[in-house]
């Protein structure tokens, strides 16, 4: 015990040396919460857009009064004709256009079919696609608006409600995957780090030859990097309730607990990749190639998963933070219990058990 | 010296790494409180010979006693009571020479008593009184080495295995080092000294010489001189490297 105190107090001293990491460590994930949170939102705001209105009568007034009422779009003017429109897409800024055809109202009081024009850029698709359905949604409100009014026999209406995240906001993807990326990212690459380090400056051997055991060696290593992801975790759950106004729905202790778990993988995968190598550099490296960037492709926060081709979607399985990332998100966002995210916990404890064995096993090979 | 207590002893000691011997049915006898020189060229197989000893290492065959325990049975007992202090500088630069000495002493499992009344008498007797509490990284190399052997013998353990210690260190604080070396041999600490430094060969009670695995001499530096007619143990060892296959490690 004593020794492990020991250890531990020298592991401390490490990490709150080493001030430039420390501050690394702890500015990453704020820096990411705000980017992610503020700068690097999916919804669109304020997009230009211009009205060509062929008929100039009543209603056609009231929907462009209510397009230009919505947040999601800016009419910066009209246009007269589609030679217009064609200019006005090629000096850049215009991302949508809406056209109403001559005689629109007549031809609606008279209950003929008529049909509003959409047009959208579509050099970047994802853009368009929301932008398009932005309007449509407008164009259907208007029409249930006027429903009372009309008598039309035949009108099927959807209504689409977006639950557990009515507002649609970005935020509330974007910090789960930062959690999981924090958290692989911190575990994973410190630890092998630390391991390797002390390869490096040769007081690997001396431990070794030490009485100390060199499964405590392992433990106290990872202990300091466990506490420093949990105090990361408060800190991300911080700014997402307080300055993105994102609430854990579920239970916060299930959710500690759940970290705690990915945690472990990761420091699992540390000491693997610390096994394996006898540079900083290298584990800095793999840790850095080998996982980053599986887990900010495969975790499904950036890229949706289900668009991937089928091998790359099998391949996203092994990608622990994946499991992770759906367990906090139904925590978090859904409010839902363990019992709905069991299986995903399984697999994730599958994981960490078996990099575990493999990680021990090769550490004793290492020391026959 | 002729009744000394036997501190270490090998017979027949091998290691193997596939094809390649590392160390060849090597056997000798260390005794209490002397200072033991380990030479040889680079890929003689020393590192191996030290690291079987310290129980880092599965020997392929043969038998070896550290302190009286057995290295294949009683490791964790050949481990408590032995120091060791590798080529490479082996404390943390981020910590003062006090942490060092209280993480090493911490793992050796001595008591936070023992702990303070080593470092005091440590620090004063390295003269460290100022740099204490700075940083062992802006320490110069000589007296961390010097540091780096305290600490390796904090535990007052029956050897100390020394891996080149001296290296790249200058010829006054080296000769600083073998002082230390000598008082610890007074207070009974036996000393496995691995060492590129043939004046260094010299201050040793007793040496041997390793050439490709095998254990070619072992004596005591002036019987060797004598038996290769020379007066510089640099003849002796140019003579016994002559013949040696392998080159660096």
């Amino acid at each position: 015990m004593k020794q492990f105190l020991s250890f531990l107090r020298k592991e401390f001293h490490h990490v709150f040396r080493d001030r430039k990491t420390l501050l690394l460590l702890f500015g990453m994930p704020i820096i990411q919460i705000v980017l992610f949170g503020f700068a690097l939102t999916n919804e669109i705001k304020n997009s230009k857009i211009v009205v060509c209105d062929y008929s100039k009568d009543d209603i056609t007034q009231r929907i462009t009064e209510k397009i230009a009422a919505s947040k999601n779009f800016e009419i910066k003017q009209s246009v007269l004709g589609h030679k217009e429109i064609e200019q006005a897409f090629k000096s850049g800024d215009i991302k949508l256009a809406v056209i109403f055809p001559s005689a629109f109202q007549t031809d609606l009081e008279a209950g003929r079919r008529v049909q509003v024009q959409i047009i959208a850029d579509a050099s970047d698709p994802n853009t368009a696609t929301t932008l398009t359905s932005y309007a449509t949604n407008i164009l259907r409100d208007f029409q249930q608006d006027m429903q009372p009014l009309q008598h039309a026999p035949m009108n099927i209406s959807t209504t689409a409600r977006m639950i557990y995240n009515p507002d649609l906001k970005g935020a509330t993807n974007f910090v789960p995957g930062v959690m999981a990326l924090v958290l692989m990212l911190i575990c994973v690459l410190m630890t092998s780090a630390s391991i390797v380090r002390e390869k490096e400056n040769g007081t690997m051997e001396v431990l070794l030859v030490s009485p100390m055991n060199p499964l405590l060696v392992i433990i106290s290593k990872a202990i300091p990097y466990l506490l420093l992801s949990l105090v990361n975790l408060i800190i991300i759950l911080l700014l997402s309730v307080y300055l993105l106004g994102l609430p854990v729905k579920g239970n916060v202790f299930l959710l500690f607990g759940e970290s705690t778990l990915l945690i472990i993988t990761a420091l699992s995968l540390g000491l693997l990749i610390s096994n394996s190598t006898s540079s900083q550099q290298t584990a800095m490296m793999i840790s850095i190639m080998g996982l980053l960037l599986p887990t900010v492709m495969f975790t499904g926060f950036m890229f949706p998963l289900e668009n991937m081709p089928k091998p790359l979607q099998i391949i996203s399985n092994l990608v622990p933070s994946k499991w992770y990332y759906t367990i906090v998100k139904n925590i978090m966002i859904k409010g839902l219990g363990f019992s709905h995210v069991w299986k995903e916990t399984l697999i994730l404890a599958g994981m960490t058990v078996f990099l575990l064995l493999v990680s021990l096993q090769k550490f004793k090979i290492r020391l026959s | 010296m002729i009744t000394r207590e036997v501190v270490i002893k090998t017979d027949k000691l091998t290691k193997k790494f596939g094809d390649f011997i590392a160390t060849n049915e090597i056997s000798f006898e260390v005794y209490s409180g002397e200072i033991f020189g380990f030479l040889g060229a680079n890929g003689a197989g020393k590192t191996t010979a030290i690291r079987m000893l310290c129980g880092l290492l599965t020997p392929t065959s043969g038998h070896a006693t550290v302190a009286g325990f057995d290295i294949y049975k009683q490791t964790e007992k050949v481990k408590s009571n032995i120091g060791y202090m590798s080529q490479k500088f082996s404390l943390y630069e981020d910590l003062t020479p006090r942490e060092n000495i209280k993480f090493y002493g911490g793992i050796y499992g001595l008591t936070d008593k023992e702990i303070k009344g080593k470092s005091d008498s440590l620090i004063h007797q390295l003269g460290l009184e100022m740099q204490a509490d700075k940083l062992v990284g802006s320490l110069p190399l000589g007296w961390k080495q010097k540091l780096a052997f305290s600490v390796a013998i904090i535990h007052d353990p029956k050897i100390v295995f020394l891996d080149e210690p001296t290296g790249g260190v200058d010829p006054v604080t080296r000769r600083q080092f073998w002082d230390l070396i000598y008082d610890a041999s007074e207070k009974g600490i036996t000393s496995f000294v691995t060492t590129h430094y043939m004046d260094e060969a010299e201050y040793c009670n007793r040496i041997s010489m390793m050439v490709d695995g095998v254990m070619k001499e072992c004596d005591t530096p002036s019987i060797l001189k004598e038996k290769y007619h020379t007066d510089s143990m640099d003849e002796v060892f140019f003579e016994l490297a002559r013949g040696a296959k392998r080159t660096a490690d």
